[in-house]
């Protein structure tokens, strides 16, 4: 079909939009509410283009023959901006003034508008209080996206647009403040927003009250996922490993030790197997689902009480390495716990959530985001990318390849059946690559024979697709959920954009961590081996029952 | 009630039905019976406010005994609404959306209610009264006082 862009003649595929043959064509228009991935639902008319001299949107349009589009025209450059003022009304007017880095604020300023001639019209109250995840109404301008995202991606609709014409605005239901509604705080919605009205509770102020007072012992520990995200945050490529940058960097903050959360994963797999063992051998519930992400639990608890009994009781990673550190570590070292103040770098809002939970006590007492770990490392002027890398410290920083896997989806599942076959069996796997839970695919799932019994594994990223895999959960012994696609390299407290073309290269980076190192087998970690000799006694025993393992409640929608 | 709700739902199948005949029953949606319909029908909590608070028919607060819908679409408009409004609002003392503290009277203004040959009109308790003058309403609202 051909069409004419810009005056010249283009040859383009039917069915494609015009925003898709412009992208083909290297010609920029700007978008706002248009995602990735998403039916487009033309809200925002910042992506106007004139179709044969009539204003049209060009990411709902599709090409028909012999269409005349001009992307540039000053019928469209007018409109654009008229359409763009009118937003930045509704948005915070002073946000523009100092020079935000908001996507709408860059939009804006690239569109040369360099005075808003509107007021804002209204004012509402702020939901604050959440632990994780917290709103502002007042920078909201209705694009849509975290709708799209909460609902499309994620099938929650903790949020989505009430009311009607100028009145209409984005709420939880009866206009609550979203901590008390049934959001599992997966922080998609804080990914996908333009504007920052959706963003994480901050944490860094009481961060930094705690480093800067000398009789706090402030330990930090970094998750799996971040080590390949954190750079991007530092102008690196996406998918560049910054572990040893990373830790340097928590040390010049004044952090007294840095461990590493993935220590924790090797502890949890090895917990987890043993608990997926106990389970086949005793006929408890099956299939046992993977109880890492504080999204999926948290979904769990509102909607499906019927799983509670199949969600491993083990805790979660960075919990495990805070209850080591509050009793292991402070015991050897001879420092009281209550002066231990635990900080996790995470991925996720929802850690945040999870951190405050009444069972787990406060054995982490701060989750950052990576978001907010860059925004310390700035505000304290460290240069990132000139630091010198250095290594976690002892004794609670050696991990192995199958606690990196951690971070991208199907990496718990990949590093438990590395234990799981190994320790049931006595055998050694022959490869310990897991090909059918690697990969992008919304579903993945697989089978591989421990002791004669066919355990089949599945896998679902972003709540969506687990949902799907619901459908079908009898037919598995094993299923690993997490909340946010791709993986925690996905997750809500990743660098803004996380798109599926980083989200791919950040888990390659993951993998090519799990390649190159030696040791690669959880129940291999050395360290761990002599924790469970000299402090917790034995695999899935009474102490590391009451230290590793946690339960569950049921929550009202 | 939440087996009368099961009738509801069983027979009027779609939210929109569903929602309306709750408003009629009850006077105004609850938050309790969104959150049963929810359980019931799989709808997202918020996806039902959304379309709860989008009709202007539909309400999620409780309302006075005597519900006003004013209508201020074109026609009525330039047949001087906003001075029907402004009256209504001085008679009652509330403002659009609000309800009477004695319980008496809830007022909305709204879109079209297809009376535009009539114009102004408005609903009182789901019935037409049309070509507004003040006096008028100075009767209505006399008869609903008594």
């Amino acid at each position: 079909m051909q069409i004419t862009l810009n005056g010249n003649k283009v040859e383009c595929e039917k069915g494609k939009t015009i925003l898709e043959i412009a992208q083909d064509n290297d010609i920029r228009i700007p978008t706002l509410c248009w995602q990735e991935d998403f039916h487009p639902e033309a809200r925002c008319r910042i992506c106007l283009v004139e179709v044969n001299g009539k204003l049209m949107p060009s990411c709902s349009t599709k090409i028909q023959k012999d269409m005349q589009i001009e992307t540039e025209t000053e019928k469209v450059k007018k409109t654009r901006r008229m359409n763009l003022e009118l937003m930045m009304a509704d948005h915070l007017k002073s946000c523009f003034i100092d020079t935000s880095n908001h996507e709408l604020c860059r939009i804006v300023a690239e569109e040369g508008i360099k005075n808003i001639r509107f007021e804002p019209k209204k004012q509402h109250g702020k939901d604050t209080s959440g632990r994780a995840v917290v709103r502002d109404p007042n920078k909201c301008i209705s694009c849509g996206r975290c709708v799209q995202a909460c609902r499309d991606t994620q099938n929650i609709t903790a949020i989505d647009f009430a009311y009607r014409g100028h009145k209409s605005k984005v709420t939880p239901y009866f206009e609550k403040d979203l901590h008390k509604t049934y959001c599992i705080k997966c922080g998609q919605c804080i990914l996908s927003c333009p504007v920052e009205a959706i963003v994480e509770q901050d944490h860094t102020e009481q961060v930094i009250k705690h480093l800067a007072d000398p009789k706090k012992h402030v330990v930090v520990q970094t998750a799996p996922a971040i080590r390949a995200s954190l750079g991007e945050e530092f102008g690196n490529k996406p998918g560049t490993l910054v572990k040893g940058r990373m830790v340097a960097a928590a040390k010049a903050l004044g952090f007294d030790r840095v461990f590493d959360t993935n220590l924790g994963a090797d502890l949890t797999i090895i917990e987890e197997a043993n608990e997926l063992i106990d389970r086949v051998k005793n006929n408890s519930p099956l299939p046992m689902f993977t109880s890492c992400c504080p999204g999926w639990i948290k979904y769990v608890e509102h909607f499906r009480h019927d799983l509670i009994p199949h969600l491993s009781t083990c805790k979660s990673p960075h919990e495990m390495l805070g209850v080591l550190v509050k009793t292991y570590y402070a015991e050897k070292q001879g420092i009281n716990p209550e002066d231990i103040i635990v900080v996790s770098i995470m991925p996720c809002t929802a850690k945040k959530f999870e951190s405050a939970r009444e069972e787990l006590g406060n054995d982490v007492d701060y989750v950052l985001t990576t978001r907010e770990f860059a925004k310390l490392i700035k505000l304290k002027n460290i240069d990132f990318n000139q630091l010198d890398e250095q290594d976690f410290d002892d004794p609670l920083g050696i991990s192995t390849g199958a606690a990196a896997l951690f971070g991208a989806t199907g990496g718990v599942m990949e590093a438990a059946l590395r234990t799981a076959y190994e320790t049931a069996t006595g055998k050694s796997l022959a490869k310990l690559e897991f090909d059918q839970v690697r990969g992008t695919e919304a579903i993945k799932n697989g089978s591989i024979h421990i002791n004669n019994i066919e355990v089949k594994f599945g896998v679902a990223h972003g709540m969506m697709n687990a949902c799907e895999l619901l459908e079908s959960y009898k037919d598995y012994h094993f299923i690993e959920i997490m909340a946010c696609p791709g993986g925690c390299i996905g997750g809500g407290g990743q660098p803004i954009p996380t798109t599926w073309e980083i989200k791919k290269k950040r888990i390659e980076a993951i993998y090519n961590e799990d390649a190159g190192l030696s040791l690669r087998k959880s129940h291999e970690n050395p360290v761990l081996k002599k924790i469970y000799e000299e402090f917790l006694g034995d695999i899935g025993g009474t102490k590391a029952h009451k230290l590793l393992h946690t339960g569950y409640v049921e929550r009202e929608l | 009630m939440p087996d009368k709700l099961d009738k509801i739902i069983e027979s009027k199948k779609l939210l929109l039905p569903i929602l309306t005949e709750i408003q009629d029953r009850d006077g105004y949606i609850s938050e309790d019976n969104v959150r049963q319909l929810s359980k019931k029908t799989k709808i997202p909590l918020s996806e039902i406010y959304g379309v709860a608070t989008f009709y202007s028919f539909l309400t999620t607060k409780p309302e006075g005994r005597n519900i006003i819908h004013i209508c201020n679409s074109p026609s009525c408009y330039v047949n001087g609404s906003l001075n029907i409004i402004e009256f209504i609002e001085k008679e009652l003392g509330i403002k659009s959306g609000q309800t009477t503290e004695d319980k008496l009277f809830t007022l909305h203004i709204g879109s079209c209610i297809g009376c535009c040959d009539k114009a102004p009109a408005m609903l009182l308790n789901g019935e037409v009264h049309d070509k507004l003058t003040e006096k008028k309403i100075k009767g209505i609202i006399k008869k609903c006082r008594s």
